[in-house]
């Protein structure tokens, strides 16, 4: 038994403890206020999940990218710009296309990162802001008219399976992603350039190509994701990314990724982008106003990071 | 000789810098039909003091390696605080000032002591703790309003002379030496001045500020050679979120209000990183300093002055376009930050490309 409890990553199991701690607490808050358990319904816990799909996706290309021990901040506008251009140019070459522009953005951010040697953080940042001038430039400011189509709303909310596509989505993507952490040279050579390039390097190993491709993993998901929300929200807008930065980069670290790069489960990602959203979920329902919100969500985070996201002290 | 060439060479990225806002600002003065007068100084430097001060607040956590995301919440904290503060009797005001400061000081604080005795990397914990000061900011200020004193706001986005008007300093009229030479100065600039001479070249010059720079440049090293590391670190943040303050409190000043706008706090944040990187401090610590993000600051808002001024109908007009604004301000940041990728077409050994 304590075999089995070692070999669940440490991170994950405390996060879902924290997720029945906050499910818990909801549960308690309503069976006084309304004398119902809607927290622990399952079609509450299912339509929960439904949503976490969006920023899980996200979330899981973010991952591949601190992994690296970079960040990737230009998610909002790839996100954005994919959707708004994909109900733009509709008809079948919608999903192609859109998933085309998260190609290209994650080989722009690739090579600033890998070759022009600029600080992710910042050159990121610059793409996202180059992204936002160009859909500023192609809408004139405004939301686009054209609205979804058919197969991306279908991606998005159609339930063949009997539940939703996008968690199917959501979770073969997830499969692929594990696969190529765990049982690929790549996903090795992403570990290893997080932990250090300059090691990797000289082992052989196209660092260059890696940082490039951990990018590009990035952007398509985002731009995925962005196809996914256009889909359910059967439209695409202005700044309909800058929700899912800052909550993606929390589910990754909550969920026991360094920061630093080199160390990480998939599975950490997961539960961390769940906690993101229950949490979210269950303070509005409780009618929390945004600043109890937004002041329990910063305590949560930093609360769960000192139970185990401490660095070591430098000495010497 | 030796010592200045020394210097100049530690110092490229803020003269590059300098160079650019130069430039940018004089393409700018020139075709201002009101270039080069008092009222366009006073205007330029009331719009760019706010990011100014985030930008150098930014720096101090850069320049031991860290990184704050609060910048902007805590400029937001202190503008919501002030607008509950600032106002009333002379001493109220004085005492609402000295407790905007202490409390933009007391979240950065806040913020060290998560860094040092958490040991939680940076970017997660301002990540945090800006959601955490951006909850406050809606506690004290739900809705845009607040009131700030209307003298103080005339006086101090104005040009010196209004101090005279205001509050009447000289009685018999205003003297040559005044009228003509330090009345002409926009207050902004001189608060400035006054910030960088009096907290931060100060603070850089103590044991505790260089100790700043040691830690950016080797952690390891620092502690080795004896440096009060978490003196050091906690000093960067509570200094960062002082000049956060500032930057807080003149903007409620210069707004007459206060407004938790929390897409507003993640674009200030966001450009002052920008600020620090074109300024010529590194990203990965140890070198560069708040003067430069002053002037890349300057340079950000600069860009953006430009775009106002084109003729629509010369053959820059197209610059004029606002639907093409956002993105020639994105492709000018871009290429401003790929200045410094000039060091990977100099480099002998690649290996010393993997900082």
């Amino acid at each position: 038994m304590s075999g089995v409890l070692k070999n669940i990553h440490r991170p994950t199991l405390i996060a879902c403890g924290f997720i029945v701690a906050i499910l818990a607490a909801g549960t308690v808050y309503t069976l006084v206020t309304q004398g119902s358990a809607t927290f622990i319904e399952p079609t509450y816990l299912l339509q929960q999940i439904k949503i976490a799909a969006f920023l899980g996706i996200v979330a899981a290309g973010m991952m591949v990218v601190v992994l690296l021990g970079q960040i990737d901040l230009s998610v909002p506008w790839t996100l954005a710009a994919s959707a708004m251009i994909a109900t733009a140019v509709g008809g079948p070459w919608a999903i192609p296309i859109g998933l085309g522009i998260g190609l290209a953005v994650g080989i722009a951010n690739g090579l600033g990162v890998a070759f022009l040697r600029v600080p992710s953080m910042i050159f990121t940042l610059g793409v996202n802001a180059v992204l936002r001038g160009l859909m500023v430039m192609l809408t004139g400011g405004f939301a686009p008219q054209s609205s979804a189509t058919k197969p991306m709303i279908w991606l998005a909310t159609g339930q063949p399976l009997g539940i939703a596509n996008s968690v199917v989505v959501w979770a073969l993507l997830s499969v692929a992603l594990v696969f190529m952490l765990t049982r690929t040279p790549i996903g090795r050579y992403i570990y290893a350039t997080g932990n250090r390039e300059a090691a990797t390097y000289l082992s052989g190993i196209n660092t260059r190509f890696v940082l490039v491709f951990g990018f590009v993993v990035c952007s398509l998901c985002a731009s995925f994701a962005g196809l996914l929300i256009a889909g359910y929200t059967s439209k695409a807008f202005q700044a309909m990314g800058d929700v899912y930065l800052l909550p993606a980069i929390a589910a990754v670290v909550v969920g026991g990724t360094n920061i630093l790069g080199g160390q990480g489960r998939y599975s950490g990602t997961v539960v961390g982008t769940i906690l993101i959203v229950l949490l979210q979920s269950v303070l509005s329902v409780m009618q929390m106003p945004e600043a109890g919100r937004q002041i329990i969500y910063g305590l949560v985070i930093i609360a769960m990071l000192l139970v185990y996201g401490r660095n070591n002290t430098v000495r010497g | 000789m030796k010592d200045l060439r020394l210097r100049l060479s530690q110092s490229t990225g803020l003269l590059l810098a300098l160079g650019l806002f130069v430039v940018l600002y004089t393409i700018y003065s020139s075709l201002h039909p009101k270039g080069w007068t008092v009222d366009v100084f006073v205007q330029n430097s009331n719009e760019s003091f706010a990011l100014i001060m985030v930008s150098m607040a930014q720096t101090v956590p850069v320049l031991t390696g860290g990184i704050d995301l609060s910048v902007g919440p805590m400029m937001t904290l202190v503008n919501c605080l002030a607008s509950n503060l600032v106002s009333g009797s002379p001493f109220e005001i004085v005492t609402g000032i000295l407790v905007c400061l202490a409390a933009g000081a007391l979240a950065g604080f806040v913020n060290g002591c998560i860094v040092v005795y958490g040991r939680i990397q940076p970017i997660i914990v301002t990540l945090a703790t800006g959601a955490v000061f951006l909850g406050i900011s809606l506690f004290l200020r739900p809705t845009p309003g607040g009131k700030i004193d209307d003298n103080l706001s005339w006086v101090t986005t104005n040009a010196m002379a209004e101090m005279d008007t205001t509050y009447g300093w000289f009685p018999d009229g205003a003297p040559g030496w005044f009228a003509h030479g330090i009345g002409r100065l926009p207050v902004p600039i001189l608060l400035l001045i006054a910030i960088a001479v009096f907290v931060w070249l100060p603070f850089k010059n103590t044991v505790t500020g260089r100790g700043c720079y040691a830690i950016g440049s080797a952690e390891g090293a620092a502690y080795m050679s004896g440096l009060n590391i978490a003196r050091s670190k906690l000093a960067a943040y509570t200094v960062g979120g002082l000049f956060a303050a500032f930057g807080g409190l003149y903007l409620a000043i210069q707004t007459g209000s206060g407004n938790a706008d929390i897409p507003q706090s993640g674009g200030y944040t966001l450009q002052s990183i920008a600020a620090v990187v074109i300024g010529g401090t590194s990203l990965f610590g140890g070198s560069g300093g708040a003067i430069g993000s002053l002037i890349g600051a300057l340079v950000l808002r600069s860009i953006s002055f430009c775009f106002r001024v084109f003729d629509t109908d010369g053959p820059m007009g197209f610059l004029a376009n606002p639907l093409l604004q956002p993105i020639f301000e994105g492709v000018i940041l871009l290429l401003a930050v790929s200045i410094g990728a000039a060091r990977v077409f100099r480099v002998k050994n690649r290996l010393s490309l993997f900082t």
